[in-house]
């Protein structure tokens, strides 16, 4: 086995000091979910969990995640905000999902 | 002169595209077509079918109908109805004026008695389902009242009495020949067999494909009959409850949330299972776990 180069040996520590530096920027970044992030969030949610309503068909997950959004938010909690608020999201547009698929898979399984 | 095999090519193409527009065509067909009294039979048959020994007139009785043991609960509970107390309030309630003079009998054929079977039915005036909780409240605010709560209560009590009166009857419910009524009836069938709610189930999902299994402790009961013994009193309520009150609850349990009481999908998807329980007895108020 060839042993490390004084430069290579540098070169190294340096990715490793580059990929720290990135983690910690990342880390950062999350961690400082602010208001404005949350408004974002929230109005993206209530815009789906609309859309849910007006095709009748809401799930009562939905709803808990957007309370719990809420209830962060009023806490000044806006990384938990934010969390919960895309998750409430993410549940309105599977709602959505399923009351288009349902338009017409319903028929697959009336009694013929 | 053509080579034997090009006509077999022709033949098998023609065939092939014969079968795409055959397959593009039938939902089509089936989209367009609403035949409730095909729909009946077809119901009918599947549970007939499924549950031969269960003679017709007991699919009424619900989970009872599919379990000797819950039915066995049921009959040393009937005993006492704990629904009696709902038939004699509303009783009384339909024999006190309203603070006109008039009484609930005033808004209903019959004065109101043994009238259950009726409906729900399809009003060709107001174009859309009346169910008796919906007919109710419109009596109630006609004549200067307020309207209940759909759920239960007050509403349950008066329900009760209602079917009481008209126990035996056989459900007649009609469709009338109006695109609105069809409309309605397809509109309530869709929404029992649509899947809904994070678990993604359907009415038909418990009531057509699994009566008669367990889902956690309770017996399923069968979609045949479903709506013949409301209002129930339910030991899970510990009271008594509503048609309305039976989808609000349903809705709930799959994690859906629940239209308005009386919604109008509600009222469409009560109008179809109560078409496809038609000729069974009226056998409310009942009493179910």
């Amino acid at each position: 086995m060839r042993p490390m180069t004084m430069a290579a040996s540098w070169r190294g520590r340096g990715l490793l000091v580059l990929a720290v530096l990135l983690f910690v920027a990342a880390s950062a970044a999350r961690a400082a979910s602010s208001e404005a992030d949350f408004k974002a969030a929230m109005a993206a949610a209530d815009a789906a969990e609309s859309e849910a309503g007006a095709l009748k068909n809401q799930w009562t997950t939905t709803e808990d995640a957007l309370a719990a959004a809420r209830k962060a938010a009023a806490a000044g909690d806006f990384e938990t905000a934010v969390a919960d608020a895309r998750q409430a999201e993410a549940l309105a547009k599977a709602s959505i999902a399923q009351a288009k698929d349902q338009e017409t898979a319903w028929r697959a399984g009336v009694i013929r | 002169m053509k080579r034997p095999g090009s006509t077999v090519r022709t033949a098998s193409l023609i065939s092939v595209l014969a079968m795409l527009i055959a397959a593009a065509a039938r939902p089509a067909i089936a989209a367009e077509t609403i035949d409730p009294a095909a729909d009946f039979r077809a119901f009918r048959d599947y549970f007939t079918k499924k549950f031969p020994d269960v003679p017709l007139n007991d699919f009424v009785n619900g989970p009872a109908s599919m379990d000797a043991d819950l039915r066995r609960q049921w009959q040393s509970i009937d005993d006492f109805p704990p629904y009696d107390f709902a038939v004699e309030r509303g009783k009384q309630m339909f024999a006190t004026p309203f603070a006109n003079g008039k009484t609930y009998g005033d808004c209903f054929a019959d004065k109101g008695i043994g009238i259950r079977q009726n409906y729900p039915y399809f009003d060709q005036t107001g174009g859309e389902v009346v169910t008796l909780e919906l007919a109710l409240n419109r009596c109630r605010e006609a004549n200067g009242e307020r309207p209940y709560s759909y759920v239960k209560d007050e509403m349950a009590s008066l329900t009760a009495y209602m079917a009481f009166t008209s126990r035996g009857k056989p459900f007649d419910i009609k469709i009338p020949n109006d695109p609105r009524a069809l409309a309605a009836y397809q509109k309530g069938e869709q929404y029992f067999y649509a899947r809904r709610g994070q678990l993604n189930f359907s009415c038909a999902g418990c009531h057509v494909q699994n009566p008669g299994n367990h889902i956690r402790t309770e017996v399923l009961a069968p979609a045949l009959g479903l709506l013949a013994a409301m209002p129930i009193y339910r030991s899970e309520w510990n009271g008594m409850g509503t048609i309305s009150r039976r989808f609000v609850t349903c809705n709930s349990q799959v994690r859906g949330v629940p239209l308005a009481p009386q919604d109008e999908l509600y009222r469409d998807v009560e109008y179809y299972l109560s078409y496809m329980g038609n000729g069974l007895p009226v056998a409310g108020p009942g009493a179910r776990p």
